[in-house]
């Protein structure tokens, strides 16, 4: 080979990976390089003799486009995986742990019917309304039945993975999403009443919130046109705010459970909440790091954060626990991860590992204090401090996103010229913390009154808490006519 | 009707400390008691119990757990087990246990009816 054309090749080949990787970096703008749908199609392997250079460079890109795109399905692809691993039987076992015996499998089966049902809504609507471009609130039903939801890429939202592997991501996150709402009502719902409260909102609350932060033309979108840019990477304000207080709604609406909080209701088993919690750490790793929604340097500084969020959380609540109390518990130390990880979620992506390490520190002491102080001088029962460790520490790690976003780790914002723009505080940026906090803001407002909305109407039709007897026996024999634990049998 | 003349039989109930199960047992069967219950029970007499705390709850526990021995021998014999007992199961703390002698009216064995100081 000529060297000239040999130069040649290793050019493309260079300006290939650049292009590849500054796609990845941007969670939601369009790549520049073309998109991987091409690479579906076999390279063309011409005759030596009557090939020309241009056909054998379109062949290179094409390969080296596949490869692209395999690294990052397969990225993707695992991530789901993980973040599934996260509803079940990650906040399976961390909720059904912390409830008493009698209705530890009512706990899980809350956490298991949403990973079925909301599937099915996904597939029919919900990823329509979340993703379709609609208008600024919500998504149109153009990808009613995954209508053209297929092998070809969106390259708005991620160019280089089939969009197949797109949707399925951002289903897993509209499955746990409500689930963690569940911990708030813990050991008091009926189970029909849980099945039509979740099928509404999921509607009314989180496809318009997903549609805001993170479709096209939402509202809210830091890359594709949102009227208040919000930095949001992986769902502080559409997954732990939004379940967090619309928790907070429910445990108000629903009341105390009976004897509360006279009679102790320890949990029957911290051994599984500590096997959930772990399992949690883990998959977050999908839910964070993936939404890098490729497998590039972006992912890893996600990753990073994620884990040192997580890291420093658990030993501020440990910690604080232990000056507190003088012992620092296993519960408070798996409880300070999980909100840690919470907190790190919208700012994954866009933080570097030292503020991940604040962040999460800030998490771990101020959700302890949340639930084991605040909590029990206002006396409501979220059972499962739901709203004390997703919806105060989302907040807290949603506004802060706006204070440690650094252009540095990741230049969402670009002047028409490419150049990389303020992003956080740090970089000076300041007002990208009021647009965090609108977004916080109106998260609470549709989770407060979608949920109270929701709350009524089932209330008023079906009936939304167990009848006392019910409550007494356990909801484990009275919904579902099955005991947790036969060890005489 | 059958009016026989037994000697009386007693029943002891020995509540110990679940870590003297073995040396218990051990100590019964060596004096020749052939027999007994043990179940796995809580309560507590003067011993105080212990403060757990879950996620800023606090909640005292004070039914600690303890074994029980139920034991119906011959009166004759009663004054070997306790012995047999109160050796074995004592570690000088408070939480040791008590063990409690009442009279038994009847004892059936349900494989073949034999009643008395024959079915213990």
């Amino acid at each position: 080979m000529r060297r000239s054309t040999l130069g040649v090749l290793l050019a493309s080949l260079v300006s290939l990976s650049a292009a590849g990787l500054a796609g990845a970096r941007a969670p939601q703008s369009a790549n520049s390089a073309p998109t991987a749908g091409e690479a579906a199609q076999t390279p063309q392997t011409a005759s030596p003799s009557s090939s020309t250079t241009d056909q054998r460079l379109d062949a290179l890109e094409q390969q080296a486009k596949q490869a692209q795109t395999s690294g990052d399905n397969a990225w993707m692809l695992t991530s789901s995986a993980l973040v599934l691993l996260m509803t079940g039987p990650g906040l399976a076992l961390f909720y059904g742990g912390l409830v008493r015996r009698k209705n530890a499998l009512a706990t899980m089966m809350q956490s298991f019917t949403l990973m079925a049902l909301i599937t099915v809504l996904w597939a029919l609507f919900g990823y329509s309304l979340c993703f379709h471009s609609g208008n600024s609130f919500l998504g149109s039903l153009g990808y009613f039945g995954l209508h053209g939801v297929g092998a070809a890429p969106d390259p708005d939202y991620a160019a280089t993975i089939p969009q197949q592997s797109f949707m399925m991501f951002q289903l897993m996150f509209a499955i746990i999403t409500p689930a963690l709402i569940t911990g708030a009502f813990a050991e008091r719902m009926k189970f029909s009443a849980l099945v039509v409260f979740m099928f509404l909102w999921s509607i009314i609350v989180y496809d318009p919130m997903a549609h805001m932060v993170w479709g096209k033309r939402g509202f809210l979108n830091a890359t594709l046109g949102g009227r208040f840019p919000t930095l949001d990477f992986a769902g502080g304000t559409v997954v732990h705010v939004s379940s967090g207080v619309s928790a907070l709604v429910t445990a108000l609406y629903l009341g105390k459970r009976l004897g509360f909080p006279k009679t102790p209701m320890p949990p029957h088993s911290v051994v599984l909440s500590f096997i959930g919690a772990c399992l949690l750490w883990v998959g977050w790793f999908g839910f964070n790091a993936g939404s890098a929604l490729a497998a590039g340097s972006l992912a890893s500084s996600a990753f990073v954060a994620t884990h040192f969020g997580a890291a420093a959380a658990a030993i501020g609540w440990a910690g604080a626990e232990w000056l507190r109390n003088g012992k620092a518990s296993v519960l408070g130390a798996i409880s300070g991860a999980v909100a840690g990880l919470v907190a790190i979620t919208p700012a994954s992506g866009f933080v570097g590992p030292m503020s991940a390490l604040f962040i999460g520190l800030a998490a771990g002491v101020v959700c302890y204090l949340m639930v084991a102080r605040v909590k029990g001088k206002l006396g409501y029962d979220d059972s499962l401090d739901a709203f004390g460790v997703h919806g105060i520490g989302g907040s807290l790690g949603a506004i802060l996103t706006g204070v440690f976003a650094s252009s540095a780790v990741n230049a969402v914002y670009k002047n028409s010229q490419g150049k990389a723009l303020p992003v956080g505080l740090i970089d000076g940026h300041a007002g990208q913390v009021l647009n965090q906090l609108l977004a916080v803001g109106i998260s609470w407002a549709l989770s407060i009154v979608g949920t109270l909305i929701i709350l009524k109407i089932v209330d008023l039709v079906i009936g939304l808490r167990v009848p006392e007897a019910d409550e007494v026996e356990g909801l484990d024999v009275s919904q579902h006519g099955e005991e947790a634990y036969n060890f005489e049998a | 009707m059958n009016f026989e003349v037994e000697s009386a039989m007693k029943k002891i109930e020995a509540v110990v400390q679940p870590s003297r199960l073995d040396a218990v047992k051990e100590a019964l069967v060596e004096v020749g008691v052939s027999g007994m219950t043990i179940s796995e029970v809580r309560g507590h007499g003067r011993q105080k119990g212990h403060t757990e705390v879950y996620r800023g709850n606090e909640y005292t526990v004070d039914m600690l757990p303890k074994i029980k021995f139920e034991v119906v021998l011959p009166e004759a014999q009663v004054d070997a087990a306790l012995e047999a007992i109160l050796r074995s199961a004592k570690t000088g703390k408070i939480g040791d246990g008590k063990i409690f002698v009442s009279n038994v009216e009847d004892a059936i064995r349900i494989r073949n009816l034999d009643r008395g100081d024959k079915a213990i």
